[in-house]
């Protein structure tokens, strides 16, 4: 025979945003530390290697953070101009930087002087990357130029001068040694390879190209520029998979999430938006004070790091997970008894025979089924519930009426019950989803306490609460009527076209509160 | 072929099972319930039904088993016969007539030829219990006149009658009396309840009896719920009597389990209670049976229970309270607000089942499929609760979406609605529900429809409800990264001057959209969900809307409260006919342009089956029913009828089945009723092979030897000695020959056992055809491997005939490497 059916709880649509799996996810983080810089943070590149340190580029400083420090445990400020782009080594012992006066500087992390200098752009460097295998560094410069520079003798080695606009990004393929992407304001993104002296492949952009970003796969591109994102597909040639249009002003920086599943961008709209990067849907987005102009994730998203225009770094920790083993235990059955049997192989003629697997019933659901009612009620109405999921309460209010006992349960209660009762409908009453059960709850009441009125200070309150309740609720839909009267009269006096849907709409409002009135 | 005599109105879907107490067999293997006029034969085990005894010309009212034999049953019924049956074989044995309407029927092991029935004398309302004996004859039909008075001023229901402690006195109660009769001191007791003497609206009326078998001790259930346990009521004066209370509503019935230990009460609350020792506090409970307990009857072995439901159930119920098998018929116990439907992928037919429930009901096995939960709340059955009804339903999209509506209204302004879509899931075989619209409408729904258009890729739903719209629902696609969701959004909301609309209807291609409102039909565009144009007779409100099919897809058809049917053509938009028809049904064929209309009148009701595109009727049926018909449908055959008669043809592709206010299912066949009655299946007899011990093995190997058993002991007795002797002259000249001209039985012995053993000629004769019999067997106890083999072998039997012996010998030895696996060895480790 079927089972004990639940109670059904009434399911409200949820206002606002969805909750999904990413949106719990991007919000699992602590508020984020402010940190002030001395000029608009033009990058922030986060270490490889642990502990994670992260370098922040602004103005002519270059700070190096501990993961959690607010303090910068260490700073690069040799340089006569701004530095740009400072970009740990994959094994997070050199950084590269470039700066205005075209100069490149490669510092030991332990060090303060520069170990090598490249000189060869003639004007400023904006992007620098080390390539694939670690004895390279790849620079563009607002010379139009690209150059690959040896590291051991810190020659020049390759220049390629394809663009012919400033180049602003670059990115090196984590795979391939010999292979590198850059970005420029002409419009096109250009891989490169060092085995060739010239690109191999060119896709245009659009826009002037603010950050490209390549697949740890090397597979894919990312090229963001203007309020486009551009998707490519290198393995194809450079086909454009998919144009993202979700940011209102300039994209500036790009990143991926450490499990390659999210993408993410930072734009002057000061919106950080997070992309699947299998469906290329916005799946959360974060807000900013201020425009950004950097972005980057720790090591296993432990945390965003966003620089903007006015100087502030934002630094944002996940929150650990939390551990609620606090509560103390209950006493478990014995190892033994979950072993029982566990070792016994199943013979040839056996005939296996499931124990059915027992249904979890709520608290509320186990009275109901034995018939107490009124402690269903009671329990129902604890702050924890009634505050919490007032749907519950209400749905149990609304199953106690349909079998017929919701009298019964609301009748025999001392003072503070049915204070918790009267609370609970003052609060709800008015709300629209729940009124019809809740009005015809205040009748029982009513009738229920009418001959005890008088007897309790703190009930009777309550009750004059309800009515004060009641009467504004019946004042504002009066109200309400008159002004969708007046409504009515101008629509009425206008013949244009679109009037009749208008006064559809509006009618079938009047339509709703005409019935709460009667209610 | 069918002989083609006139149409005639026949009942189907199974009558009530819940008529009478249902009876067990004395071995607890089949279950016995009256149904109409026939016995159903039901195994326990299967819940298969596996005889119908049909004899009686009415109402069955009474079975027991025949107390002298325990393979047969008797039967009384409102015919005024007593029958006696061979259950095990469906067989009529003998036939009483006694003459008078058989209520009750009851037997007592220690009375000799004579059974106990109720019949009722002058008034309608007083009944008497006689014993009536049944005179020994070979004859099939005895009269049976010789009747002896017993009790008199008796109810008619057979629960209020018991006899108790062997036979030695019999028990009846009646309002607030409860009379014993002694069979021995030929004395009648009668026992006032004290409370009720003076009150006028007692409550306390005894409702059931039941008597303990060993002890004297009667058990009596009340209006108010209570049981009483009465004893000492050999004296009229010291008789005492204890209280039993759980129910809160009244016991419908008690009974003692054999030995009389326990005592099985069951109400409305659908609890069956188990008392133990007659205590109040030692009592046990099978809860949520469903409905509420007519029957309780317990088998003569003692292991089983069987409680009858209200809503045409039989439970099976095991010893240790634990419900083993379900016998459901059509339930038939509720108002029906569907219609009747047809589920386009099992052809099953739908309505509202049990509460919150819509039963699917297989109109060609008779049988319930399942019930699918609508509503899915806990079923309260408290007398005068204003339940959840299920009140509309749809199917659409060739049975892959499922539209429900359930409301509740408890006072005029205070309604509760809701629609549910289901899908049909494939993995599951069963509809999950997929979007839940609450209050999708202000006021009642009136009816709902799917646009079932071949050509449309999105499902469509329309809803028409009395708050004067329509809603157009349609399929979207929800889903997002995470998962692939589909959920129906309203797509138009449409309205008419305010009019309660009252009907939809889409037509046959989906093109157009018919929606009345009151006594105005309005034709909508599907694709633009324009008011294309408006039809009014002013003849009263709409009550039925449809488009006509293939043909006649031109015409749209309505018909009106006032009794006007009118046919509009859709082309120049103008009214092509209306006739003057009281239509109560009206019902298109899915498989042709008939639409069949059921009118009402004082006399009773009418079909007329007619075409749209011509107002005269093809076919007439009058009187169909006597009461009002509420309720249609047309079922497509699986094989088309060929009837020649140009006035039946319209039943050649599809039956017609509807529904009267009593909620008989009624149908036209041409057919003789037995024809029509017998199940077309095969029925399965429930045979308990006995369990495979070393004896068994040695003993059905040898017969295996001897005769190549392979089907089960009963069959092969059957079906492979009878051809052997026939073939033996020695036994078919003793069979043949009269007894008087034989010679004595010691001269014949010798011959007749030499006769039965082998020669060695005959066995090599033999062998062959041997083969052959055992290739059929095989065939029909293996699957669908050993059908292919035997395929194989009629290809190949003239060319190799020697491999497939081989072949069949690894066969069988595989088959006895099997058997020796299912041996039974727990005979050796018993002490």
């Amino acid at each position: 025979m079927a089972g004990y059916k639940p109670v059904a709880i009434q399911a409200y649509p949820v206002l606002g945003e969805k909750i999904t799996q990413d949106t719990l996810y991007w919000n699992n983080y602590k508020t984020p530390v402010q940190i002030k810089e001395f000029g608009a943070v033009s990058k922030v590149d986060f270490s490889l290697q642990p502990p994670y340190n992260y370098a922040v580029t602004a103005s002519s400083r270059i700070h190096i953070y501990g993961r959690y420090s607010q303090e910068p445990i260490k700073t690069f400020s040799r340089f006569k101009d701004t530095a740009y782009c400072a970009t740990f080594r994959q094994d997070g012992k050199l950084l590269v930087a470039g700066s205005e006066d075209g100069g490149i500087q490669l510092f030991d992390i332990s060090g303060r002087a520069p170990l090598r200098q490249f000189e060869g752009h003639t004007k400023a460097v904006h992007t620098v990357d080390f390539t694939a295998d670690k004895y390279h560094v790849v620079s563009g410069a607002d010379d139009y130029t690209v150059k690959l520079w040896d590291i051991p003798n810190s020659k020049e080695i390759l220049t390629f001068k394809e663009h012919s606009d400033y180049v602003r990004c670059g990115c090196a393929s984590k795979l391939n040694p010999d292979l590198f992407v850059t970005g420029s304001y002409d419009h096109t993104v250009k891989m490169f390879d060092a085995r060739t002296n010239q690109s191999v492949i060119s896709v245009e952009h659009g826009q002037p190209v603010e950050s490209v970003l390549l697949f740890p796969s090397g597979g894919l591109l990312v090229s963001a520029g203007g309020r486009y994102i551009k998707v490519w597909d290198m393995l194809k040639g450079g086909q454009l998979l998919v144009s993202l249009k979700n940011h209102h002003k300039t994209v500036t920086c790009l990143c991926l999430s450490s499990s390659g599943q999210r993408l993410l961008s930072g734009s002057l709209d000061r919106k950080v938006k997070v992309y699947s990067t299998s469906s290329y849907k916005v799946v959360h987005s974060f807000d900013y004070a201020a425009s950004i102009l950097s972005l980057a994730l720790a090591h296993e998203d432990e945390t965003i790091v966003v620089g903007m225009t006015n100087g502030i770094l934002s630094v944002k920790h996940r929150k650990s997970e939390a551990k609620k083993d606090s509560l103390p235990r209950r006493r478990r059955p014995a190892y033994r008894t979950f072993i029982k049997g566990k070792n016994y192989m199943k013979q040839q003629d056996d005939i296996l025979i499931n124990r059915p697997s027992k249904k979890h019933l709520e608290l509320y659901d186990r009275d109901l089924k034995n018939f107490r009612i009124s402690k269903a009620l009671d329990r129902v109405l604890e702050p924890s519930c009634a505050i919490k999921t007032p749907e519950i309460t209400v749905s149990i209010i609304k199953e106690l009426n349909r079998r017929g006992v919701l009298a019964n349960a609301l009748a025999g209660r001392d003072e503070k019950e049915i204070s918790r009762v009267l609370n609970f409908l003052i609060r709800n009453l008015s709300q629209p989803r729940f009124a019809p059960v809740l009005i015809n709850a205040a009748e029982i009441i009513i009738d229920i306490y009418l001959p005890v009125i008088g007897q309790s200070p703190v009930v009777d309150k309550k009750f004059l609460l309800l009515q004060g309740l009641v009467e504004k609720e019946i004042d504002y839909q009066r109200e309400l009527l008159e002004t969708l009267g007046m409504m009515d009269m101008l629509f009425a006096t206008m013949t244009s076209k679109e009037s009749p849907s208008l006064l559809q709409h509006n009618a079938s409002d009047g339509f709703l509160e005409n019935k709460k009135i009667e209610s | 072929m069918v002989e083609e005599e006139s149409l005639r109105v026949v009942r189907c879907g199974g009558s009530e099972l819940n008529f009478r107490r249902a009876v067990f067999s004395a071995d607890s293997k089949y279950v016995f319930c009256v149904s109409g006029d026939f016995i159903k034969v039901y195994s326990t085990a299967t819940e298969e039904c596996v005889h119908i005894l049909q004899g009686h010309r009415n109402l069955v009212t009474g079975i027991q088993l025949n107390p002298k034999n325990h393979l047969q049953l008797y039967s009384c019924s409102f015919d005024g016969m007593i029958k006696l049956w061979d259950y095990t074989d469906g067989i009529l044995i003998k036939t009483f007539i006694v003459g008078c309407k058989l209520h009750a029927l009851f037997t007592l092991d220690c009375a000799e030829d004579s059974v106990f029935v109720t019949i009722n004398k002058e008034k309608p309302d007083v009944f008497q219990l006689v014993s009536v004996k049944l005179p020994k004859s070979s004859s099939q039909e005895v009269e049976a006149k010789e009747l002896s008075f017993v009790l008199d001023y008796i109810n008619q229901s057979p629960k209020c009658i018991a006899f108790g402690n062997e036979g030695e006195y019999v028990a009846a109660v009646r309002d607030f009396y409860l009379s014993v009769y002694f069979f021995k001191k030929k004395t009648t007791s009668r026992f006032t309840l004290s409370s009720s003497r003076n009150k006028k609206h007692a409550k306390n009326n005894f409702t059931c009896v039941a008597c303990h078998p060993k002890e004297d001790c009667i058990a009596t259930g009340h209006r108010d719920g209570k049981i009483r346990l009465w004893r000492n009521f050999d004296d009229e004066k010291k008789y005492t009597y204890t209280c039993l209370h759980w129910h809160h509503d009244l016991v419908m019935d008690l009974a003692f389990s054999v030995t009389g230990s326990s005592l099985l009460s069951g109400g409305r609350e659908s609890v069956l209670v188990e008392w133990r020792e007659a205590a109040e506090k030692n009592k046990e409970f099978l809860p949520r049976l469903g409905a509420t307990i007519e029957h309780i009857s317990v088998s003569p072995a003692g292991d089983l229970f069987c409680t009858s439901h209200s809503d045409n159930k039989m439970i099976i119920i095991h010893r240790n309270l634990e419900a083993s098998a379900v016998i459901q018929g059509l339930v038939k116990d509720r108002n029906i607000f569907t219609g009747l439907m047809i589920d386009p992928r099992t052809k099953a037919l739908v309505l509202n089942g049990k509460p919150g429930h819509l039963q699917f009901y297989s109109l060609q096995s008779d049988k319930q499929l399942y019930n699918l939960d609508i509503i899915q709340q806990e079923y309260i059955s408290d007398y005068g609760l204003i339940q959840i009804e299920l009140t509309k339903a749809a199917f659409g999209c060739y049975g892959n979406w499922l539209a429900t509506v359930e409301q509740r209204q408890e006072k005029e302004t205070e309604l509760e609605l809701q629609m549910k879509l289901w899908t049909y899931n494939k993995k599951t075989q069963g509809f999950v529900l997929n979007t839940k619209v609450n209050m999708p409408h202000e006021d009642h729904i009136t009816a709902l429809c799917f646009c079932n258009a071949e050509k449309s890729e999105n499902p469509t739903l329309v809803t028409t409800s009395k708050d004067g719209h329509f809603k157009v629902w349609i399929l979207t696609d929800d889903s997002d990264i995470y998962k692939k969701a589909v959920g129906w959004t309203c797509d138009f909301v449409g309205s008419y001057h305010k009019y309660q609309a009252t009907n939809c209807c889409f037509s046959e291609d989906g093109s157009l959209l018919a929606v009345s409102f009151e006594e105005i039909v309005t034709i909508w565009d599907s694709e633009t969900w324009e008011l294309k144009c408006t039809f009014c007779q002013r003849a009263g409100k709409i009550r039925h809307l449809c488009f006509g099919r293939l043909t006649c897809s031109k015409y749209l058809l309505g018909a009106t409260e006032n009794g006007i049917l009118c046919c509009w053509n859709l082309l120049s938009c103008a009214l092509e006919w209306s006739a003057k028809l009281n239509v109560r049904v009206m019902e298109p064929d899915p498989n042709s342009e008939n639409i069949a209309a059921i009118s009402q009148s004082s006399m009773g009701s009418d079909l007329f089956v007619f075409r749209p595109s011509e107002p005269r009727p093809l076919y007439i049926q009058k009187n169909i029913s006597r009461e009002e018909v509420q309720w249609g449908v047309f079922v497509p055959r699986d094989v088309p009828e060929s009837f020649t008669s140009e006035a039946y043809q319209w039943l050649n592709r599809s039956q017609f089945y509807f529904l009267t206010k009593s909620q008989s299912l009624l149908t036209f066949s041409m057919q003789s009723p037995e024809e029509k009655l017998t199940p077309t299946s095969k029925q399965l007899l429930a045979e308990e092979t006995l369990p495979t011990t070393p004896f068994y093995f040695i003993l059905g190997k040898h017969r295996q030897q001897q005769q190549d058993d392979k089907l089960n002991e009963a069959l092969e007795n059957e079906l492979v000695q009878l051809p052997l002797t026939e073939n033996i002259p020695a036994i078919s000249e003793l069979l043949h020959t009269p007894a008087h001209v034989l010679p004595s039985a010691s001269f014949l012995c010798s011959m007749f056992v030499n006769s039965l053993l082998l020669s060695k000629e005959t066995k090599s004769a033999e062998e062959i055809p041997d083969d052959v019999s055992m290739e059929e067997e095989k065939e029909s106890v293996d699957s669908d491997e050993e059908n292919n083999f035997t395929e194989e072998v009629q290809d190949t039997n003239n060319t190799d005939l020697g491999k497939d012996i081989i072949h069949q010998l690894s066969k069988s030895e595989e088959k006895e490497l099997r058997k020796f696996r299912k041996v039974d060895y727990s005979w050796i480790t018993a002490p």
